[in-house]
């Protein structure tokens, strides 16, 4: 018995030493990764204002961030607590109103990449920030709701997603249509007149998933290190398409984890 | 003639200009929110307000917990940067303390209804909503079509508040407002108003430029009320930043329906 449990302490300990960052340290860096230098990103507090962040800290020092408060082009050295920290108005290229941020540059598909999260997201990556439970007037729970989201993901060039993989975000179908992915299926966007093409990448704890070039729907592409097809299979609400094989996530950079926990500790700070 | 604002105490401005029943917007985009003047609205008890915010947080939390609001009309309720709005939660999930019904938008079309009550058109127009369940339980949001082009695009209806509530960093007195930073879509609501309300961190001789400023002049503003920390715990840009430990906080008093009640009895 004590034989035993040493040993299983051993592995533990090992295990903590071969993976030197947690799951959402890998998710915060594999979204970081996908934004390319130059580019302009519409921003939302929490997991994509942290990955956008990173970016510019990292391998996208000209990342173009747009929060939805007004501020274009925000260059923060630290986590904005929330979409009116002053540090967005100090540092922008340019401060603007919300009416002119949404009708000037989301709504004529100015900004290139859509950042957005999730409550519920379903096979075609449409996205729920409503209510969970199929009548609106009695939810089970009341979320905030759709903020900028559904300009955002009709608009952008293109949205990706950051949301934690389990049975309850992912869901065969979301129980309310905030904001459109692919809707239900090819051609979907094109008859609803969306002009971006949507969600082409959603990152997790897990690993990423792309959207079938001809279904729309999404499919596990790659797994972060240390993660099994099986897992991402038992934290997805419907019978997940895997790429044959799956591309494995580069682990995290020393550079990287430093530049991210850099960025977590002014937010504790603060 | 231009008339101009009233320089008042916050107490006689929310007397004079927010009565039972009333469409009331207090904006601002998570800086320089009106809060005190939301506070002193619970104070002077009023009750059966429609309230109307792209993005109510802890004041409308504060407000609906207490018993003021018939209706929220909104696109984002939540504590930001913490998490959910307890109060908001209790009244839509339970009822509590009485039911709240929902007009529910996204940001855009909400500006853009700030934008055509400002403008004195009766809707404004949005390439929005499309493919959504929003309009299916928002009656306020209806397909429209082009007559040049053909193409379906949606509409919301002008919002016209009753009274709308912002908070600033300045004004002169002669009550020209000024106010810089993030503005959100204060200049619309304010416009867009019949009455409206501007609390300020300070009344000065003079008001030199700032860099972005949005300026209000004094006759589209009812009163103006010198309220310094008027929008604590939220920002006021070159006045002081968001006390985030508060708003931590409130998710802890905002949970429970006897700490809410406590809370109201010290305000």
């Amino acid at each position: 018995m004590t034989a035993t449990r040493r040993q299983s302490a051993t592995n533990r300990q090992s295990a903590t030493e071969q993976q030197a960052w947690t799951a959402d340290e890998m998710m915060s860096i594999a979204a970081s990764r996908a934004l390319a230098d130059g580019t302009s990103c519409f921003v939302g507090i929490g997991l994509p204002s942290t990955a956008a962040n990173l970016a510019r800290r990292t391998h996208a020092p000209s990342l173009v961030l747009v929060y939805e408060a007004g501020a274009i082009g925000a260059k923060p050295d630290r986590l904005p607590l929330s979409i009116g920290d002053g540090i967005l108005a100090e540092t922008a290229d340019a401060v603007v109103s919300v009416p002119e941020v949404f009708n000037y540059w989301v709504q004529p598909g100015r900004i290139d990449v859509g950042f957005l999260g999730a409550a519920q997201i379903d096979r075609f990556a449409n996205i729920n920030t409503t209510v969970i439970g199929s009548d609106y007037a009695q939810p089970k729970v009341r979320l905030p709701g759709a903020g900028g989201a559904p300009e955002i993901a009709a608009g952008c060039g293109e949205v990706i997603v950051i949301v934690r993989q389990s049975p309850r975000s992912f869901v065969e179908r979301v129980d309310f249509v905030t904001s459109v992915g692919h809707g239900r299926g090819p051609g979907e966007r094109e008859r609803l007149g969306l002009r971006g093409r949507g969600p082409v990448r959603v990152i997790t704890d897990l690993g990423v998933l792309e959207p079938d070039p001809d279904s729309c729907e999404l499919v596990l592409t790659a797994v972060h290190p240390g993660v099994t097809v099986e897992q991402a299979r038992e934290a997805t609400g419907w019978e997940l398409a895997v790429a044959d094989p799956p591309r494995v996530t580069p682990e995290p950079t020393d550079d990287e984890l430093h530049a991210l926990r850099e960025l977590q500790a002014t937010v504790e700070e603060g | 003639m231009t008339r101009h604002a009233a320089i008042t105490s916050l107490s006689d401005a929310v007397a004079e200009l927010v009565h039972d029943g009333d469409t009331v917007v207090l904006e601002g985009f998570t800086h320089l929110i009106p809060v005190a003047a939301g506070h002193e609205i619970i104070r002077q008890g009023r009750r059966d307000l429609t309230l109307a915010r792209l993005t109510p947080d802890i004041v409308y939390d504060q407000l609906i917990g207490a018993g003021c609001a018939r209706k929220l009309v909104f696109s984002w309720g939540g504590n930001p940067g913490v998490g959910s709005l307890h109060r908001f939660r209790d009244a839509v999930e339970n009822g509590w303390p009485g039911p709240l019904e929902l007009e529910e938008h996204s940001h855009a079309g909400l500006a853009n209804a700030y934008v055509a009550g400002a403008s004195d058109l009766p809707f404004a127009v949005l390439r929005g909503y499309s493919g959504t369940d929003l309009p299916e339980h928002t009656a306020a949001i209806k397909p429209i079509t082009c007559p040049f082009t053909g193409e379906t695009l949606a509409a919301v209806p002008a919002l016209r508040p009753d009274v709308a509530i912002i908070h600033a960093q300045r004004a002169d007195r002669d009550g020209n407002v000024q106010m810089w930073g993030l503005t959100g879509v204060q200049k619309e609501a304010v416009l867009a108003a019949e009455r409206a309300l501007v609390t300020v961190e300070e009344v000065v001789d003079e008001l030199d430029p700032r860099s972005n400023a949005v300026v209000l002049p004094s006759w589209v503003i009812s009163h103006v009320a010198e309220v310094p920390g008027g929008a604590r715990p939220s920002y006021a840009q070159d006045y002081y930043d968001r006390d985030n430990a508060a708003y931590r906080a409130w998710d802890a008093v905002s949970r429970d329906r006897v700490a809410f009640g406590e809370w109201v009895e010290a305000l």
